[in-house]
């Protein structure tokens, strides 16, 4: 209950930091200024949406299905709020210890892809219905690369627990870590730490994961390039058509809250979770320094710490592809699931699996 | 490959514009120098706090110089959205010239310009015989209450035109009785 209360805050602190960013980005690689009036630099422009959107009335339409209408919402955000419950945070912070992360958060996350079919179904309305016709085809084929990268990284580290994944990867970790995964090169980076024993460090191949669950996420996410469900050149605004006032708000921030979770979810699997980059050379024992024991409050400082740094970097990236390309077609994004991505990673989870096996 | 360029080509350009969103491009009119080389930075013009140069030429809102006006109603004929409306009086006294020399035979108790409902055609000033009916560079005039829109050029106060409506319908009766008596 108490992880839930201190869940909440902080994620909407998150979703405004980044409504606000996405705006000023945006704006910013397109010669603009953004938001600058409502408050110092802009800054309670967020507010000021979500104030808007609060006493916007709630429309239903009449052809609309009036429960599953209303459930919609709640589902979506629901789905990706339970996802946070076994993100790791520091060491030994976790809301759910759960042995089984891994697997729990891509069952749950996948429940999104029914509230956002019930949405667009519900709505009764065609632009809704094309949308979630559009969501469904890829939430469901890009869940495929997703899992499978995910698989490398638990091939790898022997685990589905989230936080065991994390010790793995820095100078708290209770295994040797060998450079590259390469026993037969004899060097032993457990105590050197950093970026050294970061996941796509100890397993080369898995930086190609990296790209693959990255590119899938922003798929499974509906963000730009991969936000045909939305598409508001195309279809209004999708499943969001019929919506308005605070459940469209709830979408607003299910929309966001999944980003957030698909990158605190890479930076666990893929880049180091909430341990230092800074390695330990020589004398200067970085790595040290910038790691808190267990347990102990600068332990959380620290964890959290780069744990947001590395969450805001990859939100950062999840911007700047938005505003950079063009919306894909759906016989493209589907070619990309199927035929490079789907493939890539069946490749990839064969390859750490053997380089575990004869190298490490 | 050609792909994976593409994609690497696309995030520089995003990236390059957005640190040099740090400059701000100036507002410039495009006679002034540097307008066609200073191409980074931000566009915005923060509008109510900046506005972009305008020619002293420019084609904007109507103006009607009055003095000069000999209330000929050409404009309002040709107006092709019927914006401006002109009541005319005869003048029963000398009312001057206009500055070209003209003799002003009519006054105007009402010459309103609706700019609400203006299409900016310029047709106006074109037939205006005496170019009392200008464009100028003012384009910052929009207003809450539609009816502020309504431009009123008359210089007669309400009671100075009742005055010359009924000293015209005087002359005029006065006339018609002279008519009048001749005839029979």
């Amino acid at each position: 209950m108490l992880a839930l209360l201190l869940t909440i805050p902080v994620l909407l602190a998150f979703v405004i930091v980044t409504a606000y960013a996405e705006r000023k980005v945006a704006a910013w690689m397109q010669d603009r200024v953004g938001p600058d009036l409502a408050g110092p630099y802009g800054l309670l422009q967020p507010v000021a949406d979500v104030l808007k959107l609060l006493q916007k009335e709630y429309i239903r339409p009449a052809a609309a299905d009036p429960w599953l209408f209303g459930l919609a919402p709640v589902l979506v955000f629901g789905a990706v709020l339970a996802g946070f419950a076994v993100l790791p945070v520091a060491p030994g912070v976790q809301a759910s210890n759960a042995p089984t992360g891994v697997f729990y958060l891509l069952a749950i996350v996948s429940l999104d892809v029914v509230g956002l079919l019930l949405a667009g179904w519900s709505s009764g309305n065609k632009f809704a219905v094309l949308g979630a016709l559009r969501a469904v085809a890829q939430i469901v084929s890009y869940e495929v690369p997703i899992g499978l990268a995910v698989l490398a990284v638990a091939v790898l580290g022997g685990s589905l627990d989230l936080q065991t994944l994390s010790y793995q990867q820095g100078i708290l970790s209770p295994e040797t870590n060998y450079l590259f995964g390469i026993k037969a090169l004899g060097l032993d980076v457990t105590h050197v730490g950093g970026l050294l024993t970061w996941n796509i460090v100890r397993m080369p191949a898995l930086t190609v994961g990296f790209l693959i669950y990255y590119i899938a996420a922003l798929a499974e996410c509906n963000r730009a390039p991969f936000d045909l469900p939305e598409a508001e050149s195309e279809l209004v605004a999708g499943i969001y058509t019929e919506y308005s006032g605070f459940r469209y708000a709830a979408f607003f921030l299910a929309e966001y809250a999944m980003m957030i979770l698909v990158c605190v979810v890479a930076s666990v699997l893929f880049l180091g979770s909430w341990n230092t980059p800074l390695p330990n050379l020589g004398p200067a024992r970085l790595a040290d320094w910038t790691t808190g024991a267990p347990g102990t409050v600068g332990g959380v400082a620290w964890g959290a710490g780069w744990l947001t740094l590395k969450v805001l970097t990859l939100l950062f990236g999840q911007l700047w592809a938005r505003w950079t390309y063009p919306r894909l077609r759906v016989d493209q994004l589907l070619r990309l699931c199927w035929k490079v991505l789907t493939p890539a990673a069946l490749a990839l989870v064969v390859a750490v699996a053997l380089w575990k096996i004869w190298l490490g | 490959m050609a792909t994976l360029n593409a994609l690497l080509t696309g995030l520089k350009l995003t990236w390059r514009h957005m640190v040099q969103a740090r400059h701000r491009r100036r507002a410039m009119d495009v006679r002034q120098p540097g307008f066609f080389t200073e191409t980074t930075g931000d566009v915005t013009v923060r509008y109510p706090a900046q506005g972009v140069p305008v020619p002293e030429v420019g084609r904007y809102r109507l103006h009607n110089q009055m003095d000069d006006c000999i209330v000929c109603d050409l404009c309002a004929k040709i107006c092709p959205v019927q914006c401006i409306t002109i009541e005319s009086v005869k003048a029963t006294e000398d009312v001057g010239t206009t500055s070209d020399g003209t003799k002003k035979r009519l006054l105007a108790p009402v010459f309103d310009i609706d700019l609400a409902k203006c299409c900016y055609c310029g047709l106006c000033t074109t037939v205006c015989p005496t170019d009392c009916l200008t464009m100028t560079k003012v384009y910052d005039y929009a207003a809450v209450d539609i009816r502020e829109m309504i431009h009123h050029f008359a210089d007669l106060s309400p009671e100075q035109a009742d005055e010359a409506r009924a000293k015209a319908a005087e002359a005029e009766a006065a006339k018609a009785a002279a008519k009048a008596a001749r005839k029979s």
